[in-house]
């Protein structure tokens, strides 16, 4: 647990570091298309940053109020994805907490963090995001589901047990443009 | 304890990005200033936009005119919903405008308009727009900026794919989205696969007078029909729809319609298709549906009943139609200005299929088919695939060409408007749309020669964008400029509805065959009056017309006597005024229905049932002239049993 938090405070200050990159002239002249987003624009505006306190919590919302999901949040911060969350949808998110990150191999989740694998952190990111609005008992309807990272998961139950990809559902959080369900494990992509 | 180290460590987070967020927003406000954004939009007050756009207004049911890169709005056109403004639908020369084979339907939803072609060129004559629940098409003259056709389609629901009209408007085409029982009957809703069916409606136009004519239908498998787009150069006398729902379900589709990694993009050749009705293998079928058209010497609108149709079974006939394989529930189906490639938007993918026409005619030509659906051959996914764009966003919606080698395409899911090279389908651009954005439009994006100048995308949510109205606010597009190799967002503007799609053409095309007035001379509306001398009021029975004239600043005639409560007055009012925007309007008090408002050299007509005795005031609704407010006149309503004879006079003590 330690570890996670140090691991927490090093990404804070990545993200301080990143989120600031903005200020330096040179971001906006940059013309590699893979970094395309992070013109200052992108970073500041959209839904993700409209502060709204009568509507039901989107799925965004959700996972950086809950504490036990700050690795996944980085993660969704550091790849950029914040407005993607916050869109109409309707969204299925499948958050693994910190517990399941630290499950990966050492290093995995600081080597992803960093800038130069953003495309490969966005990409393993988008493989635990489903278009669609489905509970747990219906998602037993399912053999499988494709991902907005254009890969399917396998969909499988156990008793009264639902995995996706692999990964537990353990809780189930209803969203204002979609759902989360909490997972026990990061679902890795194929590719 | 530690539950209160994380909250502090998520706050911490959320204020670094917010303090930082801060700091670049104004980094941004400098960049636009920097780039004279405010400048590119900002047209004088006198001078005139670049260009038209025709942006829907899907529930609406109109369609609005704005300019570009203004954004100003100059006229909402009434095309399926009523317009109390401009009498549409309530006087009695529009009333049998939104006639149907259902009777009167005072709404539709208007999706994607398309301007009418010669050669693969904007001609700037007719704009056709689709409405969606009630299928119809509907044609506005670009002369007058007014519906004067609208023609329903049988065996049609939900005319979603819809209405694109092929080089030189030989057709507007338009697909079904829901497949239906083919003819209507009873039968369970659970015996839909195979039973019920798709069409695709192949309307033409006549390129003297533009008149319509639903000259034949394809009768496709029941899956949806999602969009449209027409071949051009070599692939001209072909036409491309995506479909969805190839697993044909009928509940739930957001799961059921989903099963099939790949659904399909139906190749139609409607030149086969003509030949085939040469040879007789057309069926003529029952049906019902109404044709309506207006007509501009008698001001007037007829509605005509129609019985049949002709219809060619695409499981029947050989060549008709082709399937491409096309992952993820396509949306939008887009042929490049040059007719090579067909962009399938898999809404749910991440990546942009695009097929290439020559390796689809290879293939056909090779008859290397990977089975077949009710009959109608499957191509092989890698034959006719001419690249993939790949993770270029997510949830690809619709994609337009600039004709400069470059497509823009909107991801509805991430938000954004995406700009990529046709060939080697490289990601060059990225640019957000606040938010979900839906369409976009680049003007002529649907011909040979598009004006690659702007894109205007067309979201689906504003939330913060504007000052907020309660819970519903506007609707909104947004303009980027596309000369550079850069995108660069230059306007926001508020829309007539949803914005759904729009199209687009240069101003000085349409502007000079824009009519200021229609003659006098010319009406042959059967109750108009050339001038004041004609006016007169008739009894029929307890009917009763009123010839009426109108001209700054008073009517004739203005004072009416011998109505009697029962009596349906019909006033028939003809503007004699024939000096450009000097339009007059009229409405009388308690009359059931709106105002009239009548262009110079129109008569228009609106029924009024007295109800009560009395003395009852009507006055022009249009500020006219200096003496507006002197423009009025009475009718005198006696008992239904008065034997006061009528009279009419103006200007008599």
């Amino acid at each position: 647990m330690k570890l996670l938090f140090k691991f927490t405070f090093v990404l804070l200050g990545f993200l301080a570091i990143l989120s600031c990159k903005n200020n330096s002239p040179t971001a906006a002249e940059n013309t590699n298309p893979e970094n395309l987003s992070e013109k200052s624009s992108t970073k500041v505006q959209g839904q993700a940053f409209l502060k709204d306190d009568e509507a039901t919590a989107n799925v965004l919302d959700i996972a950086i109020g809950s504490p036990d999901h700050t690795t996944l949040v980085a993660a969704v911060q550091a790849a950029q994805l914040e407005n993607a969350l916050v869109n109409a949808g309707p969204l299925m998110v499948f958050a693994p907490t910190n517990e399941a990150f630290s499950k990966l191999p050492e290093g995995t989740v600081e080597n992803l963090l960093k800038p130069e694998n953003k495309e490969q952190l966005a990409f393993i990111l988008k493989h635990h995001v489903t278009p669609g609005k489905y509970d747990k008992e219906f998602l037993k309807k399912f053999k499988t589901l494709g991902q907005a990272s254009n890969e399917n998961v396998i969909v499988e139950v156990k008793g009264e047990d639902v995995y996706i990809g692999g990964a537990k559902i353990i809780a189930s959080i209803p969203a204002g443009n979609g759902i989360v369900h909490v997972v026990d494990a990061v679902i890795l992509p194929n590719n | 304890m530690k539950k209160t180290i994380h909250f502090i460590i998520a706050f911490a987070l959320l204020g670094v990005l917010i303090g930082c967020g801060n700091n670049s927003q104004s980094k941004g406000k400098q960049g636009a200033l920097g780039s004279n954004a405010a400048e590119k939009v900002y047209v004088a007050p006198g001078e005139y936009d670049e260009y038209y756009a025709f942006i829907s207004g899907g529930f609406s049911g109109q369609m609005s005119v704005y300019g570009l890169p203004s954004g100003r709005l100059f006229k909402v056109i009434p095309v399926f919903s009523q317009d109390a403004e401009k009498a549409w639908g309530y006087n009695e020369e529009t009333k049998p405008m939104l006639n149907t084979s259902h009777g009167f339907i005072p709404w539709d939803d208007a999706h994607h308009p398309d301007i009418s072609q010669t050669n693969g060129i904007l001609d700037g004559r007719w704009i056709f727009i689709n409405g969606n629940n009630t299928p119809r098409i509907a044609k506005v003259d670009l002369t007058t900026f007014e519906t004067t056709e609208i023609i329903e389609l049988p065996n049609s629901a939900g005319n979603h794919s819809s209405s694109f009209v092929t080089e030189n408007t030989e057709y507007v085409v338009a697909g079904t989205r829901f497949s239906v029982p083919i003819p209507q009957r009873d039968i369970p809703i659970k015996e839909y696969k195979g039973n019920f069916k798709g069409s695709l409606s192949f309307i033409s136009v006549n390129p003297e007078d533009g008149g319509m004519d639903l000259k034949f239908q394809i009768m496709m498998p029941g899956f949806d029909y999602d969009l449209a787009h027409p071949g051009r150069g070599a692939s001209h006398g072909w036409f491309f729809f995506s479909t969805y729902n190839s697993e044909e379900a009928s509940t739930l589709l957001e799961v059921n319609a989903s099963q099939n990694d790949k659904d399909f993009i139906a190749a139609v050749n409607w030149k086969k298709a003509e030949e085939y009705i040469k040879e007789g293998k057309g069926k003529k079928m029952p049906a019902k549906y109404a044709h309506n058209v207006y007509n501009d010497k008698t001001h007037t609108a007829t509605s005509t009943i129609k019985e049949e149709v002709l219809m060619l079974d695409a499981s029947e006939l050989p060549g008709l139609v082709y399937l491409l394989p096309t992952p993820k529930s396509p949306h939008g189906c887009d042929v490049d200005p040059t007719g090579e490639y067909i962009v399938g938007n898999g809404k749910l993918s991440a990546n942009l299929t695009v097929h290439s026409f020559q390796k689809m005619i290879a293939a056909i030509e090779a008859k290397n088919f990977d089975g077949e659906a009710y009959g109608i051959p499957i191509l092989k996914f890698d034959d006719v695939l001419a690249g993939v764009v790949d993770q270029a966003g997510l949830g690809p919606l619709h994609t337009e060409f600039d004709g400069k080698g470059n497509a823009y395409t909107t991801f509805f899911i991430s938000s954004e408007v995406v700009k990529w090279k046709l060939g080697t389908w490289e990601v060059v651009d990225r640019q957000p749309c606040y938010y979900s954005v839906g369409h976009l439009m680049i003007p002529g994006g649907n011909s040979r020669e598009p004006f690659g100048d702007y894109v205007l995308a067309m979201n689906k949510i504003t939330k913060d964008r504007y000052l907020p109205t309660g819970p519903e606010v506007t609707q909104s597009a947004q303009l980027y400029d596309i000369r550079g190799e850069k995108m660069e967002l230059l306007l926001d503007f508020p829309t007539v509805g949803e914005p759904h799609y729009a199209a687009g053409i240069r101003a000085d095309i349409l502007m000079k065959n824009s009519k200021k007035i229609f003659k006098l001379e010319e009406n042959e509306h059967p109750f108009a009056i050339k001038n004041e001398g004609e006016t007169k009021v008739v009894r029929e029975g307890n009917v009763v017309h009123v010839y009426m004239s109108m001209i700054r600043s008073h009517f004739s005639p203005d004072n009416i006597e011998g109505i009697k409560v029962g009596d349906k007055v019909y006033f028939h009012v003809t503007n004699l005024e024939q000096d450009y925007d000097v339009p007059h309007g009229i409405s009388m008090i308690g009359a059931n229905t709106s105002e009239l408002l009548i262009m110079p050299g129109q008569t228009e007509t609106f029924l009024w049932e007295p109800k009560e005795v009395g003395v009852w005031p009507f006055y022009c609704t249009d500020f006219c002239s200096a003496l507006h407010q002197e423009m009025q006149g009475y009718v005198r309503v006696s008992s239904s049993s008065s034997t006061l004879p009528l009279s009419w006079s103006l200007g008599e003590e």
